[in-house]
């Protein structure tokens, strides 16, 4: 999806104005569109959410002591045993849904993340090295690239996870393996065309080390379409482990993430208990629209393509 | 044209062996291939007789061609749970897949083409504005949880369709009275029943192609209508649907076709997802219920034989290209 949107872009916006810095005239930009803005803004709620969710959830949905298994399967809005409303119901086990939700964005949004940036760091890297020693590093790199990318991610992370098994750091492994590869192909995209650029040779008369050139020189300046790639990069790996969770093969039950907590409502919901499934794949879309459409605005802005 | 198509069939070739080696390496090193390819019910001595069998006392290099030939021809293991050769395994459940890739494929195009024009040829329409939120949500939404709201709406709440299965199927040569219709390669789309079982898992793999198309189109659209070739189209006072149609379309045709035959694999692989939810009998149901059940062998076949069909696909889409757009031929490098 991102990729055919992004490989066409040419990077480097020219910078023209000279009273305004880029900082400000892409902040400015970005504003712009208020859905942005205010996809920015759910965003930060939702990770504020899941960061502190041990302390605002009213429930801890998985110390056994706070369950009441009489409470199960109760309707959103009725009150428990425990003497609190379940605003959004409660899971066979008699958990409070919404507990459950925040407890799982945690999850979701720790896996998805975190894969999104330990993908980007290699693939960057990879980009990079790929764009700048070039010959036949480039070719070997660019090969894998392109085998990788010939595969949809979902097939390549059955496989890995096929291999290795459940668990948070198989799931890991299989997103960075399934993203890597499209971080690596903007990199050196926008790279190819710095590195022959003047401030490159200075650094290079300068005798520089390599990986300083890499990272001080050349990264920065293949930044733009790397933040566009990366935002939608986290949604997809939010929505994959959802996926991967929901077939089974993601996380393990004792870390359910916001993809297991739809399966779990998976049996009731043909019996008319739809809340089980339905709240926790609400707050998927919300967050996963959101990155979208921050990512989606970050792209317009930062395409220069796109400038009349 | 020769050189370059020798030289892909090369580079797929390459490919295929790439990837033998990966899932074999995955397999059979990664995993304990005495637990993968021998049933755990077996005792010691049946154990061991297995084992010289099956070659695992070779060293890796040769149980990895002892592999490669088996699998060249055409034997890559059987079921645990079946008993029965996974490759038959697979390919029976094939034309569920199958029929179920095309239909959403169909869909995503009659539906993601027209609306993806639209949009880019008024972008600042509210309807446009409209199609295009609509594609985020399409990309957005989890198949999965997409699915499971599709069948509690229409099945539970309305009853109108049913939840899960292929319904009645019926053989091509069946359906045209040419022999009984349980006889054959058997398709859900011939039947009332079997469409009505079909409609929404169709549409719930399609939504995420027909987002892709609609983007897609929109952004050809807008940066070929920047074009001066489409603005001297205009300047010589060509019909607005005259440009549109010949000088527009034809020319984003080609990220179209390239990306719809490229998602037709990845809707293949996708299916997995959706067949899961709908209880769909085809190969990707069937991955899912090998990989939980640790039916290796399937597991194995599946993925060769998809690994085969993506490569295929791939060098379809490329050597159509080159045909439509002779500098991808011209330029000697892949990359």
């Amino acid at each position: 999806m991102s990729e055919v949107a992004i490989g066409g872009t040419t990077p480097a916006a020219p910078r023209q104005d000279k009273v305004e810095t880029p900082l400000r005239r892409f902040v400015s930009e970005f504003c712009e569109s208020r859905i942005a803005l205010g996809g920015l803004v759910v965003i930060t709620i939702i990770a504020l959410i899941a960061i502190f969710a041990s302390w605002i959830a009213p429930q801890n949905p998985y110390d056994l002591a706070q369950l009441d298994i009489m409470d199960g399967r109760m309707e959103p809005g009725t009150v428990g045993g425990a003497g609190f409303t379940y605003w959004l119901g409660t899971d066979d086990q008699g958990r409070d849904m919404m507990s459950g939700i925040m407890y799982g964005l945690r999850i979701s949004l720790t896996v998805g993340a975190g894969s999104a940036l330990i993908a980007c760091l290699v693939g960057a890297s990879l980009g990079l090295m790929a764009a700048y020693i070039g010959g036949r590093t480039d070719t070997v790199i660019m090969r894998l690239v392109d085998l990788q990318l010939s595969f949809p991610s979902i097939l390549v992370a059955l496989m890995i996870l096929a291999f290795l098994g459940k668990g948070v750091m198989n799931v890991v492994v299989a997103l960075v393996i399934v993203e890597w590869a499209y971080y690596a192909r903007t990199v050196r995209g926008t790279a190819l065309v710095e590195r022959r650029r003047e401030y490159i040779e200075a650094a290079q008369c300068l005798a520089l080390p390599t990986y300083r050139i890499l990272f001080r020189h050349l990264l920065p300046n293949c930044l733009p379409p790397l933040i566009v790639v990366a935002t939608m990069q986290v949604a997809r790996a939010i929505a994959l482990e959802a996926t991967l969770s929901f077939l089974g093969l993601g996380v393990p039950i004792t870390e359910p993430s916001l993809g297991l907590l739809i399966a779990n409502g998976y049996e009731y919901m043909l019996s008319g208990k739809y809340w089980i499934s339905f709240y926790p794949g609400i707050a998927l879309l919300i967050t996963i629209v959101s990155i979208n459409l921050v990512g989606d605005q970050l792209r317009d802005v930062l395409n220069p393509r796109l400038k009349k | 044209m020769t050189v370059y198509l020798v030289r892909r069939l090369i580079q797929a070739l390459f490919v295929v062996l790439a990837m033998s080696l990966i899932v074999f390496v995955g397999v059979y090193a990664i995993g304990d291939p005495v637990e993968i390819l021998i049933s755990p019910d077996a005792d010691q001595i049946e154990r061991e007789r297995a084992i010289v069998a099956l070659g695992l006392d070779l060293p890796l290099w040769q149980q990895y061609l002892v592999f490669l030939t088996n699998a060249v021809q055409g034997d890559l293991g059987r079921s645990f749970v079946f008993n029965e050769p996974a490759l038959r395994l697979i390919l029976q459940r094939m034309p569920a897949t199958l029929e179920l890739a095309f239909g959403a494929t169909f869909l995503a195009l009659v539906i993601g083409l027209p609306l993806g024009l639209y949009a880019g040829l008024r972008p600042n329409a509210s309807a446009s504005k409209t199609i295009m939120a609509g594609s985020i949500l399409g990309f957005s939404l989890p198949t999965f949880w997409v699915g499971l709201m599709m069948i509690m709406v229409f099945a539970v709440q309305l009853g109108w369709l049913p939840s899960t299965g292929r319904g009645t199927t019926c053989s091509v040569l069946g359906f045209i009275g040419l022999q009984p219709c349980s006889s054959g390669v058997q398709w859900s789309f011939l039947t009332i029943d079997g469409l009505s079982h079909m409609v929404m898992p169709a549409v719930n793999l399609a939504l995420f192609k027909i987002s892709l198309v609609i983007r897609l189109t929109r952004a050809g659209v807008r940066e070929t209508m920047l074009m001066d070739y489409v603005k001297f189209a205009r300047a010589k006072g060509l019909s607005p649907a005259r440009v549109t149609f010949v000088h527009v379309f034809k020319n984003i045709m080609i990220p179209v076709v390239t990306v719809v035959g490229l998602e037709l694999g990845s809707t293949i692989a996708f299916s997995v997802v959706t067949e899961s939810v709908f209880a769909w009998p085809g190969m990707g149901k069937l991955i899912i219920d090998s990989i939980n059940v640790l039916d290796r062998p399937v597991i194995v076949a599946y993925l060769m034989i998809i690994v085969m069909m993506f490569i295929t696909i791939n060098l379809v889409v490329d050597l159509t290209y080159s045909l439509l757009d002779p500098r991808v031929r011209l330029e000697n490098k892949g990359t």
